[in-house]
């Protein structure tokens, strides 16, 4: 019978199945110190010792400062920040787990690193106590996210209990306009599916388009996948993703490479398996976008307009319109490209990677951020990333330009760190989500592309690429 | 775990949809290394008129007097009634913990995002799906509701509405029983599974 590609990685996996679940074989466990603590203290509680250490790899990012990090973990100024990092460092230890440490070169956004290093692979189960996690998927995985109690089952068990999902395929066929990128796709598939649209399923992106995006833009576009409501994004691999992957240093090689390579090409889905719901899209319908709300699925074209709740028959919609312009202090009918913002944020596990640097630079190069700007921020995905761009002179291209170049890390995508909005402030920000106080109480987040984020920096107001 | 039989509360009604997880425990409380301790932080924003952070005296901030939780027919509830998609966004597990943490027990909604679901059966939280227009009458209706999980069964109004639940959570639920402990009486079978697996797929060992 033909199977999808998540039907092929779900039974690979399968130790035990029951009736409605399966007791699912983990691969790969990343770790980062916010969802470990309390897993951590749990095994320790019940005396019981990592199933197996070496499927675990872990690294400190959501809370890490993006300044100036000379004297190490003892030097951050938040205690409670600093604690969280102690914790992460002790545990991993105490436990015997591979970490890459805060000053090391290799740390980063946990979803930037494990593809980096080939610590995920193709045809891997991928688990990290982050919903983001679908990002690997992107390289033919099976990758998503789970709580804090799963981590510590994973690390206990070397497995987890799961209910099959339903199987989605979203195809975007054609090629994509002019500055329209990975995260307008996905930003473009959300306003269409709608942040529940993928409850319950997990998510094939395929299509023309799809194959014709890099393995950074099909990361950008499978981690957004969470956003849509599935846990799992998935991409098939092709050669692209072969090509990724070699060399990585944890990737196989050898006679285990060429073993590897023949396990890999079968990771697509069969010609007539069947799909329990399939979108079609065609990539010449979308532009750019920006969120006007405060749910990834509030989003428009940049040259769109604020929606209006008087225009929506379902009550509940219009109330959760009228409730998001409300905290967003937009009026309905407002032109999004007459919006004026006060700071920018280029970098999360969304937008953080070599291309997207590449093409804010693009837009930056020769310009300078408009005078009520206050701030723009450019975090590189990790310390491997930030080498590659100052190689490339991206850094440079970003300081003559007014923007600032910040060290690895989730930064104001969840504001844990320093780097955070103040109550009433609008962001432009290349991150994957805009709920209400996400990047700071009060404050006003837009979900955009490196591309229009460098833009609108330059227009002090949300624009198309000029 | 909590075991959970029956519950009879009163409920907060949350009426507005797409809940999300950093709404329900904001990003600042995420860096206790704990489990406890997060009820009074639950709804943060929403529920004080101040800006709250880790270490403050909860219970000498302003309280925003039209939040739904800080009135005072609610005091005590153990049953949230929410609308669609409710737990959406981050995996955190601060937001079942802060719920629990709170007092609330069960969670009843048209729908719930799949990382949050999983969550609360973790933590003795039983979430119920009721179609929107069961939820538009319980609701209205603002006496006491009996869940008894048993039967899968929900009494309001002199009204009964059964709900479905997975037999294994259900009964993981009823028992309060620790999942890792239940796994690893697979354990043989888990290792058996590895030298299997491992022989086909040698790079991953």
């Amino acid at each position: 019978m033909p199977q999808t590609l998540y039907d092929k990685l779900m039974s690979a996996h399968v130790v035990r199945e029951e009736a409605n679940t399966a007791l699912i074989y983990i691969d790969r466990q990343l770790i980062h110190e916010v969802t470990s603590p309390q897993a951590f203290e749990g095994l320790e509680m019940a005396n019981r010792k990592p199933w197996r250490t070496q499927a675990s790899i872990a690294v400190p990012d959501h809370n890490v400062p993006t300044t100036e990090r000379s004297s190490g973990v003892s030097g951050i100024q938040d205690p409670i920040s600093k604690l969280q990092i102690e914790t992460l460092d002790k545990n991993c230890e105490t436990f015997g787990i591979n970490e890459i440490h805060m000053n090391d070169i290799r740390q980063g956004i946990v979803h930037v690193v494990g593809p980096e290093q080939g610590a995920t692979l193709p045809g891997m189960s991928i688990v990290c106590g982050d919903s983001h996690t679908s990002t690997h998927g992107a390289l033919g995985a099976l990758a998503f996210g789970i709580g804090t109690s799963e981590v510590e089952h994973v690390l206990a068990t070397g497995c987890l209990w799961q209910a099959k999902s339903k199987n989605l395929k979203i195809e975007v066929n054609g090629e994509l306009n002019a500055h329209v990128s990975a995260k307008d796709v996905a930003l473009y598939i959300i306003g269409q599916i709608g942040t529940a649209g993928g409850t319950g399923f997990a998510i094939e992106f395929a299509g023309t388009t799809i194959q014709n995006l890099s393995i950074e833009g099909r990361m950008t576009l499978c981690n957004m996948a969470i956003e849509a409501g599935a846990r799992v994004g998935m991409v098939a691999v092709d050669d692209k993703t072969i090509e990724y992957v070699k060399g990585r240093p944890m990737a196989p090689t050898g006679d285990e490479w060429d073993q590897a390579l023949s396990y890999w090409s079968t990771l697509h889905s069969d010609a007539g398996a069947h799909f329990d719901q399939v979108v079609s899209i065609d990539a010449q319908d979308i532009k750019s976008q920006v969120t006007w709300g405060t749910s990834p699925e509030m989003v428009i074209a940049v040259d769109g307009s604020t929606p209006d709740p008087t225009q929506e028959s379902d009550s509940v919609k219009a109330e959760g319109i009228r409730n998001a312009l409300d905290y967003i202090h937009l009026t309905a009918n407002t032109p999004i490209n007459t919006v004026t913002i006060d700071k920018v944020f280029i970098g999360s596990c969304t937008n953080s990677r070599i291309e997207d640097l590449r093409v804010a630079a693009a837009v930056a190069k020769g310009n300078h951020v408009a005078d009520n700007i206050k701030l723009a921020l450019v975090v590189p995905g990790s310390g491997l990333i930030k080498q590659q761009a100052e190689s490339e002179g991206l850094d440079k291209i970003f300081t003559d330009a007014g923007f600032e170049w910040r060290e690895a890390g989730c930064s104001m995508c969840l504001a844990m760190n320093a780097d955070k909005l103040e109550p009433g402030e609008r962001c432009a920000s290349t991150s994957n989500r805009n709920f209400e106080g996400r990047q700071g109480q009060g404050s006003f987040t837009h979900l955009v592309s490196p591309a229009i984020a460098a833009a609108s920096a330059i227009a002090g107001h949300f624009s198309e690429v000029k | 775990m909590q075991a959970f039989k029956t519950l009879t509360s009163i409920a907060t009604p949350l009426d507005r949809a797409n809940v999300d997880t950093d709404a329900i425990i904001p990003k600042q409380f995420l860096k206790s290394i704990k489990r406890s301790g997060f009820g009074p932080n639950l709804f943060d924003e929403w529920r004080y008129l101040d800006h709250g952070e880790v270490g403050m005296d909860n219970s000498k901030r302003p309280l925003n007097p039209d939040f739904v939780l800080n009135k005072d027919e609610y005091q005590g509830a153990q049953i949230l009634l929410a609308r669609e998609n409710f737990g959406c966004g981050s995996s955190r597990e601060h937001a079942p913990w802060a719920l629990e943490d709170y007092g609330f027990r069960a969670i009843i909604a048209p729908s719930f995002a799949d990382i949050f679901y999983n969550n609360c059966f973790k933590n003795g939280i039983l979430p119920i799906v009721q179609s929107n227009d069961i939820l538009d009458e319980l609701f209205a209706f603002k006496g006491e509701i009996t869940i008894d999980l048993e039967s899968q069964n929900i009494h309001a109004n002199d009204k009964n509405y059964t709900f479905e639940v997975d037999a294994e959570r259900k009964r993981r639920l009823i028992n309060g029983l620790d999942d890792i402990g239940l796994t690893l009486q697979y354990q043989d079978e888990i290792k058996s599974f590895e030298q299997k697996y491992f022989q086909k797929y040698t790079w991953l060992n």
